[in-house]
């Protein structure tokens, strides 16, 4: 019963995760068609980031506490340099050309962004621990439990509850769903697509770089971190569809528990685990869980 | 609906029989065979590794030439690399021409029966599930202490055949390389003349025409799935012989990528374009390891961007478009 509980417990905190990770891979998927490769990158420089402001905020002697705050303008700094930057200046020359020719371009802004990020930050791994440590942990019957995690979960939480009020209740969601399902009839009808990309493009970057900034106090940032987890995020976002909200938080939850079981029960198939079920769902239902069916297009 | 360019194969039928590629084929194999002896070492091993990786990108051609992407290689390339090395650790073979026909065997039986599965996806979702795939062997060698975890395990050969490599292991592995390779290219060359191989372009032109005609899209997209991983079983068998060393990575996406990034680069206009393409990227990658290691990845990116961007064929286009001129 205990070992049940914890396994749910870790499922749902890794699930968390997960689902921070990948939501922005799946609204840029959603909206513009392209599977961004460089998600992974963009992760790791919400990492870096984090570790320097909030670095900066700690050395200067202000309230610990504020280092949350640098966490989040980490992520909002990155999104707002590297979205309009890559969108504007490289995306964009782009479009209209073939999907797997997209994600080759992301996969060399992957390449491009692995040694900037080298270069500006070195090779050394850095750590922000303070904002991991400084709340603690809580108990659930005999389990310790780190207060952060906790933090994760209402924050992927609060993400997934406010991305799904925005596309459905607000106008400016609704002109976004209007361009996912036909991108010429909404331009027909006077939506600006080019700034819905670049809002929506910009908006999936912060995402992935909230995902790093959350998870710096967690890891110790260094080289290599981009790749493991665009992977991961692919195999989030393909269980459950591309492109699709309820997709991506059903992907997070099955990856979270599966591995979470894996990691009790079964630690030697640990990592293989996700790809398996990542490679069932696509042989069981080749678009993912909640994809739609497509017409034959000739 | 979209209008599709016809490919350059449909324009420009290659002629059977002795044509300009084999010509030239032969002429690069005299070459390799005649310099091998008389390169440096470190040359011999570039150039060993060069070859080998391009075999690989053949297979990778084919598939491209088809209209599909993998981002899972890697799984073939390992696969290989494992099934040379496991005779070695396991039964102590150390038989060149046994091992690589075991990396051969092994990722072709594989890919006969993971190709029913992936035969039926096009585009991303080819990419996809064939990463996932390598992904799990990635996955299982990890973990698998027997194979050696992440450290994976080394390997040695003696023989050649039954023919003891002695003193001169270094010279006949270079020209082993280079008559697989060879032959690799020239196969490919006469397998893309022939009835068959002409489809996969067509393939990548509309496939429901291909239907139409008769001939089974299924079918010839699964025969070159399979063709591919076997090319991409004897170069993992290659360079896990020439390094003496395999291990996990070789499965992991990121060196499926690489494979992307040589086929990109060379692009699928001739046989000959990946062995340019992989030798091009050995000899940048030695340097670049030797004197920037950290700007690498930063210029391959920008490469890769500026061959998509300007260069859509490849830098084999290059040679074409002048003839064409």
């Amino acid at each position: 019963m205990n070992q049940f509980l914890a396994i749910v417990i870790d499922g749902i905190i890794y699930s968390s995760w997960l689902f921070i990770i990948a939501v922005g891979l799946t609204l840029i998927y959603g909206v513009m068609k392209i599977l961004n490769v460089a998600h992974g990158s963009l992760y790791a420089l919400g990492a870096y980031a984090a570790t320097a402001f909030g670095g900066y905020w700690l050395a200067q002697g202000y309230p610990p506490i504020g280092s949350y705050g640098m966490l989040v303008l980490a992520a909002v700094f990155v999104g707002l340099v590297a979205g309009p930057l890559i969108e504007r200046g490289l995306l964009r020359l782009m479009y209209g050309k073939d999907e797997v020719v997209l994600v080759l371009v992301t996969y060399a802004v992957f390449l491009i962004l692995e040694d900037m990020t080298k270069l500006a930050f070195g090779v050394d791994p850095l750590s922000i621990p303070e904002p991991y440590g400084l709340l603690g942990s809580f108990e659930i019957g005999e389990l310790m439990y780190p207060t952060y995690s906790l933090v994760l979960v209402l924050v992927s939480v609060f993400v997934a509850v406010a991305l799904a009020l925005f596309l459905g209740r607000t106008r400016h969601g609704k002109v976004l769903q209007a361009v996912i399902h036909d991108r010429e009839i909404a331009s027909a009808v006077g939506i600006n697509v080019s700034r819905v990309y670049l809002v929506t493009f910009t908006a999936g970057v912060m995402l992935a770089a909230l995902g790093g900034a959350l998870t710096a106090p967690t890891i110790s940032v260094q080289p290599g971190i981009a790749a493991e987890v665009i992977v991961l995020a692919f195999a989030v976002v393909v269980i459950g569809g591309l492109g699709s909200l309820g997709g991506a938080a059903l992907g997070a939850v099955i990856v979270g528990m599966v591995r979470a079981w894996a990691v009790h029960k079964w630690p030697e198939v640990e990592l293989f685990s996700v790809y398996a079920v990542m490679a069932l769902v696509l042989i069981m239902r080749p678009k993912g869980l909640f994809a739609a069916p497509e017409a034959r297009k000739i | 609906m979209q209008v599709n360019k016809p490919s350059q194969s449909l324009k420009r039928p290659p002629a059977p029989g002795v044509d300009r590629t084999t010509l030239m084929l032969v002429g690069a194999l005299v070459i390799l065979l005649a310099v091998g002896p008389i390169l440096p070492r470190w040359a011999m091993f570039m150039l060993n590794v060069s070859l080998s990786w391009g075999t690989v990108v053949l297979g990778m051609l084919l598939l491209m030439r088809t209209g599909l992407v993998s981002f899972g290689t890697g799984l073939y390339y390992c696969l290989g690399a494992y099934a040379a090395g496991a005779l070695h650790h396991f039964y102590g073979i150390a038989d060149v021409a046994v091992m690589l026909a075991a990396s051969v065997a092994v990722a072709a039986a594989v890919a006969v029966v993971l190709g029913f599965l992936l035969a039926k996806y096009r585009d991303i979702f080819f990419a996809m599930l064939s990463l996932a795939f390598s992904m799990i062997l990635y996955g299982l060698l990890v973990k698998t202490s027997a194979l050696g975890s992440t450290d994976g395990f080394g390997l040695s050969v003696k023989t050649i055949a039954g023919f003891p490599l002695g003193e001169w292991e270094r010279n006949l592995m270079f020209s082993t390389t280079v008559v697989v390779a060879f032959c690799a290219a020239l196969g490919m060359h006469r397998y893309l003349s022939s009835h068959q191989g002409r489809l996969a372009s067509a393939i990548r032109d509309n496939e429901l025409r291909v239907e139409y005609m008769g001939a089974s899209v299924r079918r010839v997209i699964h025969v070159n799935y399979v063709i591919s991983a076997a090319l991409a079983g004897a170069g993992g068998g290659l360079v896990g012989i020439a390094i003496g060393h395999v291990d996990p990575e070789m499965a992991f996406w990121t060196t499926s990528g690489e494979f992307v990034f040589i086929a990109i680069l060379a692009g699928t206009g001739s046989v000959l374009a990946p062995f340019l393409g992989a030798i091009i990227f050995e000899t940048v990658r030695s340097f670049a390891y030797e004197y920037s290691p950290n700007t690498w990845q930063l210029i391959l990116g920008t490469t890769m961007l500026l061959v998509i961007m300007f260069l859509p064929g490849g830098l084999w286009s290059i040679f074409t478009r002048r003839k064409a001129a």
